[in-house]
């Protein structure tokens, strides 16, 4: 018995264990939203869970077969005000629960730029936001930081309440961007590039990993994330600086060869155009650019000639092999010089700059006035100017 | 002989292809070779291979098809379970530098196929079993629309399921997750034939599923008695007809996924690689509708049996009929609006997620309407706690928890922190054990006496259901916790050792289903060896409602000397309560399709041509590709295709029931 006792006790002492519940408690503005929406949605889905559990024991033990106090009525099969209850009941909570969505997945889109640092602070707009690069190699995280020409592999660094600004994409498979006390994850494509928009609050040092499964390095793809203050995160880049090695198209053609459990590393100078070979999937030499070739293809191809201009693949892009049946795999190779024409750049979608809550597409926040009860009847509101 | 030669005769396949260097692979094929050899023996001994073949394997009977539906589901839950408490143990062990007992190679095949296994060999074949079983016996019918086919469909299924255990000994499996994204799945990153052997047990076994649903759309429509019109249908062939309207309208994308993934593979196309226009984004929909429509093509008949259970141990009419069939049909529309929910965070851009979000949770109206329907058909009831409903009153607690979770994770901000965690791992199978696990079990507890006669014990029933259940709530309440602390799903090694309590606990959960399992097998051994004292000669044991109660147990080949009229959706009641009396004189010779072969030979010829494709041993795969067009087409001259059972028979049979029923009272 006394061992069935210490089995009743281990959810307990599992809870106890200093648990990082880090969904709930994240560091970061976004994933703090996002960790408001989950909290909400369960409270208001609550709200008909517990009464349908409750009915359903009340109901299990009422109406057992051995209570013949209770009433049996066995042709009782219908009730429109129960239909109607039970129509409507589910359907308020999913209107006021797809309001929520509605309004939280715009606000949360990880495309949109921020417009907030934290629930109280707007976005300062003298600093400008901290780009980040993020590629998802196989099976480690390379970022490049563009503005200060550096790169590291399984480590990021951002300073505390600075947007930072990630353009994601992978070398080989998909895998999925996620820090979970910065921000929720978004998929790392090769070839594609995905953004999302965060600021990280709390100096501290956060776990980062891939949240898809990309083979057979993956239990060892995770990175740490150090949210540090100012001071810190300049002499985290200074030190990367000083640290040396140097990131250039060769380099990167033997990092991105598979490898688990690599640790954290830093280049102290970059190839700039780097990350635009990568993900337009032309770090090669000689390979065309997919910018290039859907440029090409835009103004109308270059016809027979362009159907012909691809070369048997010779580089080692590893693991690679042909089909049983089909051609050798080829590639299109490069008409112009590599920095020749580029892609045009996606489209992004920018936040207002305004902490106070939003109360409708484009429409000023109404200054305060008591409204007269008659006048709240009749419609009439202090004027906007939009 | 000359490696040329060699590569002619065998393709890729070699002795390097057996999984010689796993000790675990090799004890698990002695001991189903061990076994295997003695299962074989017994029945040559036994002199049982001619009754197998022509009572069993070329039956087209509905019922015994049916049964054989769901042997096939549960054999193939013992490997998906295996599995299943292999990631468990893994999970345990691999915490403070330790790398557990499996290596990435294995693990990774072992999630793959724990997924693939459940999913299409458990969960396909229970439900596609009941429904087999089932509703041609409620809606009055003597077979299925197309009885030859039904034999066919069933077959191709098993030699999906052959193909999959294929795996296990010779090559392996895939290493991709159960529904092989493509890049990973592509032939640069997975060259090996894993992959191939996803892609041939699923187009073979698919074939089945999607006859199967033909048959049964016509079955439903065409075959019901006189009086059953459509809303006088039990609710359990209604959601049949819906699942397999799902079946049909899904699987043909499954198929053609496939056959493009396939084409990618085999002969160098680009519908899926990075580059040459190709997009791994297109695989990821097109899996994706299919694979959201699969999820109800499973729950719609669980649904079924809880209302038929409800009703039933209720003893009082359905609350709510129409609205519970109108709830089945919106669920049946709703469920193509809602795919893109599995890949919130692909990138779409804010709208086009907050709509497929939104349709999401419109799902949990009807979903939740019928929950209430059931709740009202126990008020003023008087319940009987046998089974059946046990698993119901299980089901209808869990799976309000699993509704939750998964509006919970409908909503996009909330999906991009718990994607792909342990938390939507927890979730669907909350869904899945909760609603089609439970399902199919209060489905097999409730319909065994009329399959072969007797009831089921009810002791190990019960053990068998509070393992289940205690079981379940171990091993998966952990797992929203973990999912929470931002664990994501086919991890195999861990660094953070606070969380390592939890898959104790979860594995100590799934241990629990284990007995359950062994409970269960335990209790068909008892069963069938107490028959005599379970016997059930009324035919109707449980005092039920719908006309498959009307005939015997197990029913006679023809289900019905005469062809029932219906009145009323709960027809057997209605026949009871105005003192129906079996009709005992003017039998007729009864007209009934013929066994045939061909099903069987036909499914083995395409497993064979699935296994030469896989390990490209061409001559192989063609001969029997132009061996299929021969059988196939042979089998259009087979002009035996139905025979009349005498009246004599009819008359034998219903007498021997009739000496039964006054024996009984």
């Amino acid at each position: 018995m006394s061992r069935l006792k210490i089995l009743a006790l281990l959810p307990l002492a599992a809870a106890l264990s200093g648990c990082d519940y880090v969904v709930l408690a994240p560091a970061g503005d976004i994933a703090a939203q996002q960790r408001d929406l989950v909290i909400i949605s369960t409270v208001l889905m609550l709200l008909i869970v517990v009464p349908v559990m409750a009915l359903t024991v009340l109901f299990a033990w009422r109406y057992r077969q051995s209570n013949t106090a209770a009433r049996y009525e066995p042709e009782w099969d219908h009730s429109t005000k129960l239909e109607l209850v039970i129509w409507s009941a589910p359907l308020l909570i999913i209107v006021c629960l797809g309001a929520l969505t509605w309004m939280g997945t715009h606000l949360l889109d990880p495309y949109r730029t921020l417009g907030r640092i934290h629930a109280d602070r707007a976005v300062d707009q003298s600093k400008a936001p901290l780009e980040v690069d993020v590629v998802a190699l196989d099976w480690k995280w390379l970022f490049i930081y563009p503005d200060y020409g550096i790169a590291t592999v399984n480590e990021l660094a951002a300073p505390v309440d600075r947007p930072i600004n990630f353009r994601i994409t992978a070398s080989s498979v998909m895998n999925s961007f996620y820090i979970p006390a910065l921000a929720g994850q978004i998929y790392a494509m090769p070839g594609m590039e995905t953004k999302l928009h965060a600021v990280v609050n709390h100096a501290g040092t956060y776990k980062g990993f891939s949240a898809n499964y990309s083979g057979a390095g993956f239990s060892g793809m995770h990175f740490n994330f150090r949210g540090l203050d100012d001071k810190g995160f300049d002499a985290w880049i200074a030190s990367a600086k000083s640290a040396g090695g140097s990131l250039g198209r060769a380099e990167y053609l033997q990092l991105e060869k598979p490898s688990q459990n690599e640790p954290e590393r830093r280049y102290g100078t970059i190839d700039s155009d780097l990350y635009r070979l990568i993900l337009n999937m032309c770090v090669e030499t000689g390979k065309m650019c997919q910018s290039e070739m859907m440029a090409i293809d835009a103004k109308g191809g270059n016809g027979h000639q362009g159907l012909n201009n691809t070369l048997p693949l010779t580089y080692d892009k590893y693991a690679r092999r042909g089909t049983p049946l089909g051609p050798e795999p080829t590639f299109v190779a490069g008409t112009c010089t590599p920095d020749a024409p580029q892609g045009k750049t996606t489209a992004s979608i920018t936040a207002p700059v305004d902490t106070a809550p939003l109360l409708g597409a484009g429409l000023k926040r109404p200054s305060f006035a008591p409204l007269k009860s008659s006048s709240f009847f009749l419609g009439l509101r202090p004027k906007s100017d939009s | 002989m000359s490696p040329d030669l060699l590569k002619l005769i065998f393709g890729r396949l070699g002795f390097e292809s057996l999984p010689l260097h796993e000790p675990i692979v090799v004890g698990t094929f002695a001991v189903v070779a061990l076994g295997g050899a003695a299962l074989l023996g017994g029945l040559t001994y036994f002199r049982l291979w001619g009754y197998l073949w022509r009572e069993w394997f070329t039956t087209v009977d509905h019922k015994r098809i049916g049964i054989m539906y769901m042997i096939l589901g549960i054999v193939m839950l013992l490997r998906g379970f295996a599995d299943a408490l292999m990631m468990r143990g893994q999970q345990m062990l691999a915490f403070g530098g330790s790398e557990g007992y499996l290596n990435a190679h294995h693990y990774d095949q072992v999630f793959t196929a724990h997924g693939v296994i459940m999913i299409f060999f458990v969960a396909m074949p229970l439900v596609t079993g009941l429904m087999n079983y089932v509703v041609p016996l409620q809606i009055g019918a003597r077979d299925v629309s197309f009885p030859f086919l039904n034999n066919f469909s069933f077959w191709m299924t098993v030699g999906g399921a052959v193909l999959v255990m294929a795996s296990l000994f010779i090559g392996e499996f895939a290493r991709t997750g159960w529904l092989a994204y493509p890049p990973l799945s592509n032939i640069g990153y997975s060259p090996d034939v894993g992959v191939d052997y996803y892609i041939w047990a699923l187009q073979v076994a698919g074939v089945g599923t999607t006859l199967s649903g033909i048959n049964l759309i016509c079955t439903i429509v065409k075959l019901r008695c006189p009086g059953m019109t459509m809303m006088k249908m039990p609710v359990f062939t209604w959601t049949s007809l819906c699942t397999n309207v799902l079946i049909v309208a899904s699987f043909p994308v499954l198929t053609v996924v496939l056959a493009l993934l396939s084409l990618d593979r085999y002969v160098g196309t680009n519908f899926f690689t990075n580059d040459f226009g190709g997009s791994p984004m297109m695989y990821v929909n097109l899996i994706w509708i299919w694979g959201h429509p699969e999820v109800y093509i499973l729950v719609l008949p669980a649904f079924g049996i809880f209302s038929e259970v409800t009703s039933t141990f209720s003893g009082k009419r359905l609350f709510g009929y129409t609205s519970m069939v109108y709830a089945t049909v919106v669920i049946t529309i709703l469920s193509y609006l809602v795919w893109l929910h599995h890949f919130f965070t692909m990138g779409s851009g804010a709208s086009v997620n907050s709509f497929f979000g939104i349709t999401t949770m419109i799902i949990s109206i009807p979903t939740g309407a019928k929950m209430f329907n059931w709740l009202f058909t126990m008020y003023r009831g008087r319940i009987r706690y046998e089974l059946p409903m046990m698993w119901t009153i299980a089901f209808m607690l869990t799976f309000v928890i699993g509704g939750m979770t998964g509006v919970l994770l409908a909503v996009p901000p909330a999906d991009f922190v718990l994607h792909n965690s342990l938390f939507l791992i927890a979730h669907f199978h909350n869904v899945i054990i909760g609603g089609v696990v439970f399902g199919a079990f209060a489905g097999i507890s409730y319909w065994f006496p009329k399959a072969f006669g007797f009831k089921l014990d009810p002791f190990w029933g019960k053990m068998s259901f509070w393992f289940w259940v205690t079981g379940f709530y171990l091993a998966f309440m952990p797992l929203y916790v973990l999912g929470l602390m931002g664990v994501t799903r086919r991890l195999r090694v861990f660094d953070d050792p606070s969380l390592q309590i939890w898959f104790v606990i979860a594995a100590i959960g799934a241990f629990l289903v284990l007995l359950g399992i062994l409970s269960m097998l335990m209790q068909f051994a008892v069963s069938f060896l107490r028959r005599e004292q379970l016997k059930d000669v009324t035919g109707d044991p449980w005092d039920a409602r719908t006309l498959e109660w009307a005939t015997s147990s197990p029913p006679p080949d023809y289900n019905f000397a005469f062809t029932p009229v219906v009145h009323d959706n709960d027809a057997w009641w209605d026949m009871k309560k105005h003192g129906y009396q079996r009709p005992l004189t003017g039998f007729r010779p009864i007209h009934m399709p013929s066994s045939t072969g061909t099903g069987i030979i036909l499914a083995g010829l395409a497993t064979a041509m699935g296994f030469g494709l896989i390990w490209y041993i061409w001559w192989l795969a063609a001969v029997c590709f132009a061996a299929l067009l021969v059988v196939g087409i042979g089998h259009t001259f087979n002009y035996h295709r139905d025979f009349d059972i005498p009246a004599e028979d009819v008359i034998r049979t219903e007498d021997a029931r009739t000496k039964l029923l006054a024996g009984a009272k």
